[in-house]
């Protein structure tokens, strides 16, 4: 039962010397004053990269991340401190000065520890001992070498292969002590291709929360360089995309990060509690056609935005944040929650233990509709069909977000026609779901390679959606 | 009520006892068999303080430590990190690097840099002004500059708060080479956004100082007044129709278009032939009136620094001179890929400079006559192997010199080599907030993707 515990006091505590009955101690020195809520949190990571370029493996790291935070939250006034040594005095130090966030007042009620577990959604595995060097290095190589025979105009080869080994053990001011551990895995593979004095790029990758043999199922690893190869050579064909606003139709699965920008930051708890989002006090309003219903899911196995219990050592969970164009939820951390009156989520995340944890997304995505993607594409008179993105961003007070397309064609008479180059996509998140008009049934996710940035914080994320069809969306081209 | 945290300050007995674990290291890495062996530690303590609504919301204390080492296996490399500075945690980092030596291929490119380049001299940038800024203290000033943003004008209706924070470190760099040495930094910032709405529109900006020094900052009440005098400006924001126009960048986002040009000349992206200015020295890449170049050696600069990061010595160089291309932005690895010598620009540039034009931020306005002033810039959408450029913009419509009304929910796109051989002027406005110094950019066209 409390398997994961045992492990995480092995690998964090014991070789420091410490043991549960200091965590005790930490937390009863936090609780002294008028604390809401307070908590510890361990961590050990270990990571390790290999890149291959130029048809030699020439650089890998390994890093070894490890260090406690310790905070603790009075009404809406948080104190927080973090150290890499591990020693007791300094947890009581750290302790001592987070604390002091609190006026000073009736102390808190310390709880004894209590163990708790949830269903893990990923083995307890260590990734970076999941395959031995050699066969690292070989993979690359087999990469490298099999990728360069797919097309004589592929010029330069770039493989690189992640992996990360997390610990985590978080006990909070309600005695309870949490752990997991997360494995996390990723490929990419980048080309350049040359033809005719024309060079264009393309990339793929992907990755999960298991060990690097992921890569050898069902041929992933030469998958993800036959996609890159695809969309460097899909690039070589192609014009200026159009300037203005079109219908757009986005594919299935990837370009699931207008979901992720367009409305999941935007429903996250602390910027809905302190009034400074595009969304905030609009639940029961319709926000999106009836069609759409979006939820964040962390639950779902192996994937690379889901975790077992949230970086607050609560069960991450399935919320409904758009129901048939209704807005029904937001994303909480343990805080925002509270002060709102609200469930928490499972939504409380940190990139370590040097950072606060606050509302993140997991994986976000939209269920699938009725629409046959063909049929959706045919509806289309003229517009735009984007397939592959490089990123995004949201300014979540005005609601206005951006993406930007990486594989796209002209729509023309319900055909996809030409490809055109890279554009940023622009519009705002409040109303571009209300001019959704058709939902495939082909939901997809991404394959494994999002990461997430809010306020200087990284953490892993996952989106997937159908095919979607959208009445008018500006596209950011050069031919006007 | 917070008590007062003071940590003892970094000081040259830090930098003695981490050049010792750098000795540590690179003998211990001998000890395992390397070659060439470079090691990296790094320290630094802080505070940040963020205060919203008049009261305080977070106190963090900062106290971070790394160290990180890289050898070479005759040309293979290796490299590993960690945040422990004990001495068994030191071997296992050491072993790592060692092993993933042993397993990466022979790359005869690589190693450290060639010892004549490595700094000798190290003159005082006067970089280092610790504060010894109490929580009390840090919350009053970052309550007074989000009073003075919220108290600007009643359309201010929220904040998202204002920050204060220090910072100082330090960090030593050792090499086999006979290289060790470390100097004190300090950084010290305060920000501060808040929100306005009419009609149920909200809008949000900010504004930040930043010095080596305390006193160098800009007042809490001007750092707040200014953020909230741009969102107020921002207020009833509009898209426009597609069309051409002249584009302006203001002088806080004009030197992300630098950073694509230096992007776009760095050795990385030269030996991959992975950019649109390959062999682009001497080549004529901005009107004649363009000058770039660096100051590494600036007082109190936020980018000075006497060496890169393999500690290769720098200098005062021009990259860009009448336009053209002058130099690359090279490490010696790079280098050494296109047969050529390290500029010291392992890790980065530094104090990027543009020289300024003569024209003030008014003035470049009505040399625009109509056009958009770029003030603010969202997404990626730059494309360094082609030059192809889109980006999300926000900034304001002006006509005759004059500011019409704010824009929002816009695109801007071109190809950076045209719009580069587009710029039109340069303001005299500089922003010296950052690495990149320069003013307002004035391109004479640009397409814009609206409504």
């Amino acid at each position: 039962m409390n398997d994961l515990i045992q492990q995480a006091e092995s690998v964090i505590l014991k070789p420091v010397g410490l043991s549960i009955n200091d965590i005790d101690r930490v937390m009863g020195g936090l609780m002294s004053s008028s604390i809401d809520q307070a908590d510890i949190y361990f961590q050990s990571s270990r990571s390790e990269s290999w890149v291959l370029e130029d048809g030699i493996v020439k650089d890998g790291n390994y890093n070894i991340e490890q260090g406690v935070g310790i905070r603790a939250v009075s009404g809406e006034k948080t104190g927080f401190a973090y150290s890499e040594e591990l020693a007791l005095p300094n947890l009581l130090d750290a302790a001592r000065n987070v604390k002091a966030i609190a006026r000073s007042g009736q102390a808190g009620i310390i709880k004894p520890t209590s163990r708790r577990s949830v269903p893990a959604l990923y083995a307890a595995i260590d990734p970076l001992d999941s395959m031995s060097r050699e066969d690292k290095v070989a993979l690359l190589k087999r990469i490298d070498q099999q990728t360069r025979l797919i097309d004589s105009r592929i010029e330069q080869v770039i493989v690189s292969l992640i992996g990360v080994h997390d610990v985590i053990l978080v006990a909070a001011e309600n005695g309870s002590l949490n752990s997991d551990i997360r494995p996390l895995v990723r490929m990419n593979v980048s080309v350049i291709v040359e033809d005719n004095g024309r060079r264009e790029q393309g990339g793929s990758g992907g990755g999960a929360r298991q060990g690097y043999d992921y890569f050898l199922e069902d041929d992933r690893a030469m998958s993800y360089a036959r996609e890159a190869v695809r969309l460097a050579l899909v690039n070589l064909e192609a014009v200026d995309a159009p300037a203005g606003n079109m219908t757009v139709v986005l594919g299935p699965g990837w370009p699931g990060i207008l979901l992720h920008e367009a409305i999941g930051h935007g429903l996250e708890g602390d910027f809905n509690r302190k009034g400074s989002s595009a969304f905030s006090g609009r639940i029961g309003e319709k926000v999106a056609s009836p069609l759409c219903t979006v939820v964040d899911d962390g639950t779902l196995q192996n994937r690379r935005g889901s975790l077992s219990i949230d970086d607050e050592g609560a069960q991450s969970q399935c919320t409904t944040l758009i129901e048939k164009g209704v807005l029904k939820g937001y994303m909480q951390d343990k805080m925002n929650a509270r002060l709102m009156g609200q469930a928490q989520t499972g939504n409380g995340r940190r990139e370590s233990y040097a950072h606060l944890p606050m509302p993140r997304m997991t994986n976000t995505y939209m269920l699938a509709g009725k629409s046959d993607p063909g049929e959706i594409l045919a509806s289309v008179e003229n517009g735009l069909y984007a397939v592959n993105f490089a990123g995004g961003q949201v300014d979540i007070t005005s609601g206005k977000f951006v993406f930007s397309a990486s594989e796209a064609y002209l729509i023309k008479n319900g055909k996809i026609t030409t490809p055109v180059k890279g554009a940023t996509l622009i519009g705002n998140g409040p109303d571009v779901l209300t001019k959704v008009s058709m939902v495939g049934n082909d939901l997809e996710f991404d394959s494994g390679v999002g990461t997430c940035g809010k306020e200087g914080q990284s953490v892993p994320v996952g989106v997937g959606q159908p095919t979607l069809k959208i009445d008018g969306l500006t596209v950011g081209g050069t031919h006007a | 009520m917070p008590n007062s945290v003071t940590n003892t300050p970094i000081g040259e007995q830090d930098i003695a006892r981490l050049k010792n674990i750098a000795e540590d290291i690179l003998s211990e890495a001998k000890k395992q068999g390397a070659g060439q062996v470079e090691a990296a530690i790094s320290i630094g303590q802080g505070l940040s303080v963020n205060a919203r609504l008049g009261e305080v919301e977070t106190i963090e204390h900062h106290r971070d430590q790394g160290v990180g080492v890289t050898v070479y296996n005759g040309k293979k490399k290796g490299s590993a990190s960690s945040t422990k500075l004990d001495l068994s945690s030191i071997k296992e980092m050491v072993t790592a690097a060692c092993a993933i030596a042993h397993y990466a291929e022979d790359d005869p490119y690589s190693g450290l840099p060639e010892q004549a380049l490595l700094a000798t001299d190290f003159p005082d940038l006067s970089l280092h002004h610790p504060w010894a800024l109490s929580a009390e203290a840090a919350i009053e000033m970052a309550v007074t500059c989000e009073d003075a943003a919220r108290g600007y004008d009643e359309k201010i209706t929220n904040s998202e708060g204002a920050s204060v924070q220090t910072f100082e470190g330090t960090r030593v760099l050792a090499n086999s080479l006979g290289f060790n040495h470390g100097y004190l930094a300090s950084r010290h910032s305060m920000s501060c956004s808040v929100i306005g709405e009419i009609d149920g529109n909200m809008q949000r900006d900010y504004w930040y100082t930043v010095a080596r020094k305390a006193q160098g900052m800009d007042s809490a009440v001007s750092v707040g007044e200014k953020a909230a005098e741009r969102t107020v400006k921002r207020l009833g924001a509009r898209s426009l129709s597609t069309r051409k126009c002249p584009v302006m960048f203001a002088a806080d986002v004009s030197g992300g278009l630098i950073g694509h040009f230096i992007s776009a000349i760095r050795g990385g992206n030269l030996y991959r032939k992975s950019t649109f200015l390959l062999d682009s020295i001497g080549r004529q890449v901005f009107p004649d009136f363009i000058d770039i170049y660096e100051q590494p050696l600036l007082s109190q600069a936020m980018g000075s620094s006497s060496y890169d990061a393999e500690g290769v010595a720098t200098s005062e160089r021009h990259i860009v001179e009448a336009g053209v291309v002058k130099g690359y932005v090279l490490g010696s690895y790079s280098a050494r890929k296109l047969g050529m010598t390290t500029t010291a620009n392992a890790g980065g540039v530094h104090n990027l400079t543009v020289k300024p034009g003569d024209l003030d931020f008014v003035q470049m306005l009505k040399e625009m006559n109509t056009g958009l002033l770029v003030t603010e810039l969202i997404g990626q959408g730059v494309n360094t192997l082609t030059g192809d450029y889109s980006r999300g913009a926000a900034g304001f419509w002006v006509e005759n010199g004059i500011i019409q009304f704010a824009v929002e929910e816009v695109t801007i796109a071109g190809n950076l080599k045209d719009i580069f051989q587009a710029v039109v002027a340069v303001g005299n406005d500089v922003d010296l907030r950052g690495n990149t110094r320069t003013g307002s950019i004035l391109i004479s066209e640009m397409t814009l993707a609206g409504s």
